[in-house]
């Protein structure tokens, strides 16, 4: 078995892992950089539509050209690159040196050594059988990632006529790609009053194509024998669905874009605990999770919108990281809660001492929204943020001069009302 | 006898001869074309899907009865009872997931205790070993995760677990090292018996076509339609629908030993099964449907096999299912149909296999090998059957450094697949290579696609290892057969 | 977001959160433009994987030599500028005809100023 030793293991070779190994490297340290596929970028790849890098490059990029990006400065840097190898344990707690034990065609079992770990494993996508859609199970039915896989590097077309089942933006952005390679997308169904992806993509995607979007409602039967023959859709009225007033849409094709669910199998045989509201790790102000050396960002810490926030937070994560093996830690962390509306903010805890990023979530939808920021019960500081969604997220800068004097006691909260 | 061909009569020279041809091959067909195996006799297996195990049997709900629910009068007690102590030396030869957990029948209230001795006294009475009844604290203790709200119960100690599945394509596997020949989407048609040559003709809806000196109908939901079509007994067999949920292998609310509920009149209730490969099952429902091809869950039933399951282990959470699925059970009469026809020669029934049909198995396959000899076919043992197959090496089952082996010898053993389940490149490579070339059959023998991402990641690899192996092309690909393609276009 | 015509014809757009956002609006209105991104038909067999051997590390190319399970058949392109809304399918149509030969660099012109409406398409990932 092959042994190899690294001051830190970046898991994950997409945006974030990539940012993350960056800094690592900067930092003087020895980084490997592992993914599963034989190709940097992660999910990147196959987005293969435009939106990224708005704030990152200062251009709007394609996934493609965002991860290319990165992946030349990896290639150029000193980080040991790993492909097509898979992590299959990891035992990070009680040990002097972290263990990692992957597999790869190439070189058979790899057994690595190191002091930080940086996960950077991104999600996997809800499906059917998570949100339980009763039927049959006929071929036809497909998550929206799996479609833009098999039509965007595959250059396979999954079906004829399509239902879009979720209007956040993977499903309004996998409407128009399959518009655009010749399918009849049916509908989308929205199981909220509002759709939750950008306005942009609702007129790019569905406006421009006619493609009905049905809020309000939920997909209740799927038919079909061998292939899918179409969806039973019923309305919602107060949020129950009102079995009177379904409806059926003939199709051969459901594509589910029903959520993203941080991938954190590994972290929890780390020792690693979620956070229940993000289903990620809980961090501290170093992005740190509770196993000492064992960092998390990207979207398996919190699904994020940009892949912009993505590079920045990871890119923090590995600074933290090369701190970290430098015996460097934050002398008081003060406690960050969500408060009113807010679904979660991590990270959990912050720094007095220096600036911290802030991401945040919203539980509600409102237009003319003020984010509070309060320290111990007393209001620090008070945004505007205009209109707020679940659906994007938003972002915070919290410093030494809001935090001055604060102890480890402290309790900062966050609000939005 | 048998109805009137519209297809021209086979001359014999053209066809495969063989002394037996089982019609179906589920659990049932594919432990009698194994235990025939053994002799010295061509044994051909037709199956109308595209996979061995496509019908009910990859529906089932993985157990190994307890030898107690029903009564030894039935011929389904005794064969459960014979079939159940086969299991072990069949999972040492075929090397399928196959543990004895233990089964448990959970009283929730005192009424239900009357049942429970009922059941216990059943059991004794047919020969179980190691049967007893429990007290709440016994119980309890025996299974800590059951509602502190029972009252006692029953514990079968060598009941077991089983992947339905896995265990029929190791049947198959074995039955086809000794000789058998299997072949799939084969729907028979017509069947005309030849007084002169006393051998069925069997006719395919493709145009295949094969003579036989005996038959076993073996045709689960269908086996009222092959019966007529070989002009035999008259019955009509209805479809009963259980549905399941599938809960992650992570959930808390994972039993160690299979629960009952205390049985009804009709079934044996809604289980907790913790599955062998680790995840946990919950249901089956039973509701009659019209349609013997509806597979369809509803929400209805989901609800209560949730809510069901909750009374026994309050700690089962929607959060944890993964997905759900449904299985439709061929319904006869109380007892098993396995009989000699009495009106077609040569031929032997085995119909209305309901629970405990898995469990009675491997003992139908021997009560049927007695039967056809009794109707006359001779049965000389080879000198070289071989009971083994090879072992088919997963590297979730295998250590770091035999895993390294595995790469060492082939790379793509390193290739993970399905990272949610362990799978990789090499052993979906020989899925396909002994036969599974949909990606259901994929998914049953390797377990990819069943974990928490459903496919989500590694479909389109199994996609293109299928076309890679095969030589399918891209519309060819199904889920499990037939009109299930999975790929409608290529750009 | 809102859009309100002057008396004279201008377009006043107020409640954007960006300032690209007003131009966007007005031409939104006016004529209307989509950026248009696809894929063209890879012609070649090699492996996807980011060349390694820079960093010593070797790259499996797949099983026994042939294409790796996780090589791409499709080239990812976008137009360099976004194309009318109503020519749209028709530039789709164009690029759908089109094989590109690997090795491709990022950037690289697929298509060169299509039907002279001075749009390029161009590749916006390398492979082989």
């Amino acid at each position: 078995m092959k042994e190899l030793r690294y001051d830190a293991v970046v898991i994950g070779a997409g945006a974030a892992g990539m940012a993350a190994a960056l800094e690592i490297v900067a930092g003087g340290f020895t980084c490997a950089l592992l993914d599963r596929e034989d190709q940097l970028g992660g999910i990147l790849p196959q987005c293969i539509h435009n939106g990224f890098g708005l704030h990152e490059f200062g251009k709007e990029l394609t996934g493609p050209e965002f991860a290319e990006l990165f992946a030349e400065k990896i290639l150029a840097s000193k980080v040991a690159i790993h492909l097509g190898t898979t992590v299959f344990s990891i035992n990070a707690q009680g040990v002097a040196d972290k263990e990692i034990l992957c597999s790869s065609a190439a070189n058979g079992v790899i057994r690595i050594l190191c002091r930080a770990v940086v996960l950077a494993m991104g999600c996997r996508e809800r499906n059917r059988g998570n949100i339980r859609i009763p039927g049959s199970r006929p071929a036809g039915v497909y998550t929206a990632g799996l479609a833009q896989r098999l039509v965007n590097i595959e250059g396979y077309v999954p079906g004829r006529n399509v239902v879009v089942i979720g209007s956040g933006d993977i499903g309004l952005i996998m409407a128009r790609r399959m518009s655009w390679v010749g399918c009849s997308v049916k509908a989308v169904i929205e199981i909220m009053p509002y759709p939750s992806g950008l306005t942009r993509n609702i007129v790019q995607c569905l406006n421009d194509f006619d493609i009905p979007l049905h809020l309000s409602c939920q997909t209740t039967n799927i038919y079909g024998k061998d292939r899918v023959e179409g969806v039973e859709v019923t309305p919602l009225e107060n949020g129950a669905p009102v079995p009177d007033k379904a409806f059926r849409i003939p199709c051969d094709t459901v594509l589910l874009s029903v959520g993203l669910v941080p991938e954190n199998e590994l972290s929890k045989e780390a020792g690693v605990e979620l956070n229940a509201m993000t289903n990620g790790p809980l961090v501290d102000s170093t992005l740190m999770t509770n196993v000492d050396g064992v960092f998390a960002c990207g979207n398996v810490l919190h699904v994020h919108d940009l892949v912009d926030w993505v590079a920045e937070e990871a890119r923090q994560a590995g600074r933290h990281a090369v701190a970290w093996l430098k015996g460097e830690r934050p002398k008081v962390q003060c406690r960050l809660k969500a408060g009113s509306n807010v679904r979660y903010a991590n990270p959990g805890r912050l720094d007095p001492m220096r600036k911290n990023k802030v991401y945040l979530r919203s539980l509600i939808v409102k237009n003319d929204a003020v984010l509070e920021l309060k320290l111990n019960n007393r209001v620090l500081r008070s945004e505007k943020k205009g209109h707020i969604q679940p659906s994007e997220m938003i972002t915070l800068s919290v410093g030494p001069s809001d935090l001055e004097g604060a102890g480890s006691d402290a309790v900062l909260e966050v609000s939005l009302v | 006898m048998g109805k009137k061909s519209s297809l021209p009569e086979t001359a014999g020279g053209n066809n495969d001869v063989y002394d037996v041809v089982i019609v179906g091959c589920g659990v049932s067909g594919a432990n009698i074309a194994r235990r025939l195996s053994v002799y010295k006799i061509r044994v051909a297996v037709v199956e109308k899907e595209t996979d061995v195990s496509f019908g009910t049997s990859k529906a089932n709900s993985g157990i190994v009865h307890g030898g107690f629910h029903h009564n030894r009068k039935y011929l389904k007690a005794r064969l459960e009872i014979q079939g159940a102590m086969m299991f072990d030396r069949l999972r040492r030869e075929l090397d399928f997931p196959f543990r004895r957990c233990g089964i448990i029948v959970a009283a929730m209230h005192e009424d239900e205790m009357k049942a429970v001795e009922h059941l216990y006294m059943q059991g004794t009475d047919n020969g179980v070993i190691g049967i007893e009844m429990c007290s709440r604290e016994r119980i309890l203790d025996l299974e800590p995760k059951l509602s502190q709200d029972v009252v006692g119960g029953l514990y079968a100690p060598a009941g077991g677990i089983v992947e339905p599945y896995r265990f029929v394509f190791a049947l198959v596997e074995s039955a086809k090292k000794n000789g058998v020949s299997v072949l799939t989407d084969y729907k028979l048609e017509v069947a005309n018996w030849d007084a002169g040559t006393t051998t069925w003709t069997l006719h395919a809806a493709d145009g295949r076509s094969l003579c036989t000196r005996f038959v076993v109908n073996s045709a689960g939901l269908y086996a009222d339609e092959v019966s007529r079509t070989f002009g035999a007994e008259d019955f009509s067999i209805s479809a009963r629908k259980g549905e399941y949920y599938l809960l992650d292998r992570l959930t808390k609310a994972r039993p160690s030993r299979v629960v009952f509920p205390v049985p009804t009149a009709v079934s044996k209730g809604m289980l907790v099964i913790p599955t062998v490969e680790g995840t946990v099952l919950v249901g089956p429902t039973a509701d009659a449907t019209e349609d013997k091809t509806d597979l369809a869950t509803t929400s209805m039933r989901l609800e209560q096999i949730l809510d069901s399951g909750r009374k026994m282990i309050p700690s089962l959470s929607r959060n944890d299912v993964i997905t759900s699925f449904a299985g439709l059970r061929p319904v006869l009469d109380e007892d098993f149909y396995i009989e000699a026809s009495k009106k077609a020669p040569a031929l032997i029934q085995v119909a209305g296999i309901q629970s405990p049909g898995l469990t009675a198995s491997p003992a139908i396959g021997e009560y049927v090998k007695d039967l056809l000899k009794g109707i006359g076919l001779e049965l000389t043992e080879k000198s070289d059957w071989d009971p083994f197959i090879d072992r088919h090496p997963r590297v979730r089952e295998s250590t770091p450094y035999e895993r390294d082996e595995l790469i060492a010898k082939d790379p793509a053993y390193g290739n993970l697949v399905c990272r949610c389940e362990n799978v990789s490149e090499a052993e979906i490579v020989e899925a396909v290579r002994l036969g599974h070339r949909t990606l259901d059959g994929v998914k049953y023998f390797t377990r990819a696609q069943m974990g928490r991402c459903q496919g989500g990641f590694c479909t389109y690899k199994i996609i293109k290892i299928i076309m890679r192996e095969t030589g399918l092309t891209y519309d060819q690909v199904t889920k499990h057969g037939h009109a299930s393609r999975v790929l409608e276009g290529e750009l | 977001m809102s859009i309100k015509e002057n008396v004279d014809g201008t377009l006043a757009v107020s409640g954007n959160r960006c300032p690209r956002g007003s131009a966007y609006a007005v031409e939104e209105l006016r004529s209307p433009k989509r950026m248009v991104t696809a894929t063209c038909r890879l012609a070649s067999v090699a492996a996807c994987a980011e060349d390694g051997t820079k960093t010593g590390q070797t790259v499996h190319p797949g099983q026994k030599g042939q294409p790796g399970l996780c090589d791409p058949r499709r080239v990812p392109v976008r137009s360099s500028v976004p194309c009318p809304k109503e020519r749209v399918h028709e530039l789709l149509v164009a690029i759908y005809a089109r094989t590109v030969q690997g090795p491709v660099k990022c950037g690289d012109v697929v298509i060169e100023n299509w039907m002279g409406t001075g749009i390029d398409v161009v590749a916006s990932r390398s492979l082989e």
